[in-house]
């Protein structure tokens, strides 16, 4: 026993697995501890945001209330703007903008600036300018602009009467350290397509989709290692029988009977346990008819013979002369379940069968939803790409420790 | 002793079974009867495939006669349910051809032994005294118990697991051995060996052995009574030195001319 596990974890194969797998189900019980939302939870109103970090509008000013954005671009720009820069704005204005000397005579800085970003026409006919001078207008346009887009912000706050009233202002100049956002939220892996942060959902979705495989592998390798055992031993009418029934699941698409049954549960019903005992009793029969043929040639040993010359019971001679020899078989036959349970409700979930719940997310679930709201088309990569990574993972990693396990107790089949 | 003295043990009549059905039937022993006698050596001796084993199971058992009676003790055997069996099964034990798959290899010796003792209705003698009972049975087949304990099968030799198969025997006392073979998978100098500790154990306890070979010359070696099978019938038995010194047969001479001989040129042509 000892020396098989020390050759088990001395498998290369097997311990790669092992580490992903255990790393992934490590991960899905640390993260929570970490991050407390409600992975369900929906942070801002649009769908499918891009991942990285998003600062709460409300929090980007330091405002109780509400704030206010008010475009005030000519409320003091005339001060950033040189004397003689504002002469040349004036004359050009008179001569090629069509405003007329009074105006221009009545206009205090402000009203230049506005009447300049109203007049200015860089494609205007400029008769009697030289090519110099045009450009230097351009440049002067541009830097106006700037200084227009760049404006302070006023914030407001509603008074008693109802009416508007500036309480503050942020220059374009102000800043303030990210650490002192509090209502900061990174979405590594951007929202889904109800707002909510995939990641945190993603890990809530691999613990509940591995509790499924391993409820719907330990079903099934129950089931077909009993039925087997039994069959297999005592043989005869009773063998027919269970062999028969074996071969009527067999014959049908487990699929097919996985999605006739949960659709006749009903929606309500169809808990995460429910689903996967559903998956775990459709998926026995190979595991049943291997242990039954490996019994069967087992039953005849010397060492069985040995045992019941000794008087032992039906029971003991099963459970410690012919269990221990199938075991290693049955292992690696429950780890194929997992995974082969985990990709059975992702496949029900996709069809929209799966679990229903509110409370909860699978990573078929994730998958459906995805679909549903066309994340594949419209580029939201993320509301379905890692779901099919880990789902790849999770896997991949125990189909990696099926064959390091193959290799250790068929030592044929090592390379 | 004569025959007349000697205590019926196991006698057959019409034994016959019968493997499949319709196309597929295999009559794999054929209506023998035998007659074996308390305290006898004797030999079941035949060719691959003709019918020794299934026979001997059917001794055992382990699996059920097809056709006609066995009787032990001179009454018709009954074996029907598990406390029956279990009840015959202290009277009758074997042991097997091939010592490495004769154990479980996920159990420890010891439960091998202590199996025996508490089959013996050992079970709730103190440590000390079931200790005792193991080291003399282990020192009986030359081994040292104290060395064997905490071990697995699989850390000792086919000739020690052999022995300590007798061993096993010696602990349970049956009336009736069973030996299918016992040294077909053991060299040669474990081999007398493991043949002198059998005949040692017949004469301790008085036991009916039943020695199954292909090996006529082993037999003639240890039996006193000879049974030579061929296509799951009897061709002959009788006293080992009528048998084999003056066989009737054709197949009891076409077997003994396949013993090879070390200082003659070996026939090679009924092979």
């Amino acid at each position: 026993m000892k020396n098989t596990l020390r050759n088990i974890f001395h498998s290369p194969k097997f311990v790669i697995g092992f580490v992903i797998f255990f790393g992934l189900l490590l991960f899905t019980f640390i993260y929570p501890w970490f991050v407390m939302a409600d992975p369900l939870e929906m942070v801002g109103q649009g769908n499918f945001f891009k991942p990285g970090t998003y600062v709460s509008v409300k929090d980007t000013v330091d405002s109780k209330y509400y704030t206010l954005n008010i475009q005030a671009k000519s409320a003091n720009l005339g001060d950033h703007i040189e004397d003689k820069d504002k002469a040349d704005m004036r004359d050009w204005l008179v001569n090629y903008g069509g405003v007329s000397q009074e105006e221009m005579d009545a206009a205090d800085d402000n009203t230049l600036v506005a009447l300049w970003l109203e007049h200015y026409d860089s494609k205007a006919k400029q008769k009697g300018l030289l090519a110099s001078k045009k450009k230097a207008f351009v440049r002067l346009d541009k830097e106006i602009q700037k200084l227009a887009s760049d404006a302070d912000m006023i914030i407001a706050q509603e008074n008693e009467d109802g009416e508007l009233e500036e309480t503050a202002s942020v220059d374009s100049q102000q800043y303030v350290n990210t650490r002192d956002i509090s209502n900061k939220r990174t979405f590594v892996l951007g929202t889904d397509n109800f707002g909510r942060d995939v990641l945190t959902e993603l890990v809530q979705a691999t613990k509940v989709s591995l509790k499924i495989g391993l409820i719907a592998g330990t079903v099934a390798t129950l089931i077909g290692l009993l039925l087997g055992l039994l069959s297999g031993y005592i043989g005869g009418v009773f063998d027919d029988v269970i062999i028969f029934i074996t071969n009527l699941f067999t014959v049908i698409p487990s699929f097919v009977l996985l999605i006739l049954i949960t659709y006749s549960v009903g929606q309500n019903a169809r808990g995460v346990t429910l689903i996967a005992t559903v998956i775990g009793a459709t998926s026995w029969t190979w595991t049943c008819r291997s242990v039954r043929s490996q019994v069967i040639s087992l039953r005849n040993r010397d060492h069985v013979n040995l045992s019941k010359l000794s008087g032992h019971s039906m029971m003991r001679i099963v459970l410690t002369d012919i269990l221990p020899y199938v075991a290693s078989y049955v292992v690696m036959a429950f780890i194929l379940q997992i995974s082969s349970g985990i990709l059975a409700e992702a496949q029900l979930s996709m069809l929209g069968l799966g679990p229903s719940t509110t409370t909860t997310a699978t990573l078929g679930q994730m998958m459906n939803w995805a679909t549903l709201y066309a994340a594949h088309l419209n580029g939201s990569w993320w509301a379905y790409f890692p779901v099919v990574f880990v789902i790849t993972i999770i896997a991949f990693s125990l189909n990696l420790m099926n064959t390091g396990l193959d290799q250790v107790f068929n030592p044929q089949l090592r390379d | 002793m004569s025959d007349a003295k000697r205590a019926e043990c196991l006698r057959g009549k019409g034994v016959t079974k019968i493997f499949g059905m319709g196309d597929k039937k295999t009559v794999a022993v054929d209506h023998v009867d035998f007659d074996f006698r308390e305290g006898e050596i004797i030999s079941i001796v035949g060719e691959s495939g003709s019918g020794k084993t299934t026979l001997s199971k059917m001794l055992l058992g382990l699996i059920s006669v097809s056709e006609g009676q066995i009787y032990f003790q001179g009454q018709p055997r009954d074996i029907k349910g598990g406390k029956k069996k279990r009840e015959y099964w202290k009277n009758i034990q074997a042991i097997f051809q091939d010592p490495f798959s004769s154990y479980n290899m996920f159990n420890k010796i010891d439960s091998v032994l202590l199996d025996c003792i508490n089959m013996r209705g050992g079970k709730h003698l103190p440590y000390e005294e079931k200790f005792k009972l193991m080291s003399e049975a282990c020192s009986f087949v030359n081994l040292e118990f104290k060395e064997l304990t905490n071990k697995y099968p699989f850390e000792l030799s086919g000739g020690q697991m052999q022995r300590l198969m007798i061993a096993r025997i010696f602990l349970l006392k049956p009336k009736i051995l069973l030996a299918d073979e016992p040294t077909s998978m053991i060299d040669a100098c474990s081999r007398s060996t493991i043949l002198d500790m059998l005949l040692k154990l017949r004469d301790e306890i008085n036991m009916t052995v039943i020695f199954i070979t292909h090996d006529i010359g082993l037999a003639y070696y240890i039996s006193d009574q000879v049974y030579i099978m061929e296509h799951g019938k009897f061709v002959e038995h009788g006293a080992a030195e009528e048998c084999i010194i003056h066989p009737k047969a054709a197949y009891t001479k076409r077997l003994i001319n396949d013993v090879p001989k070390i200082y003659e040129e070996w026939d090679l042509s009924t092979v």
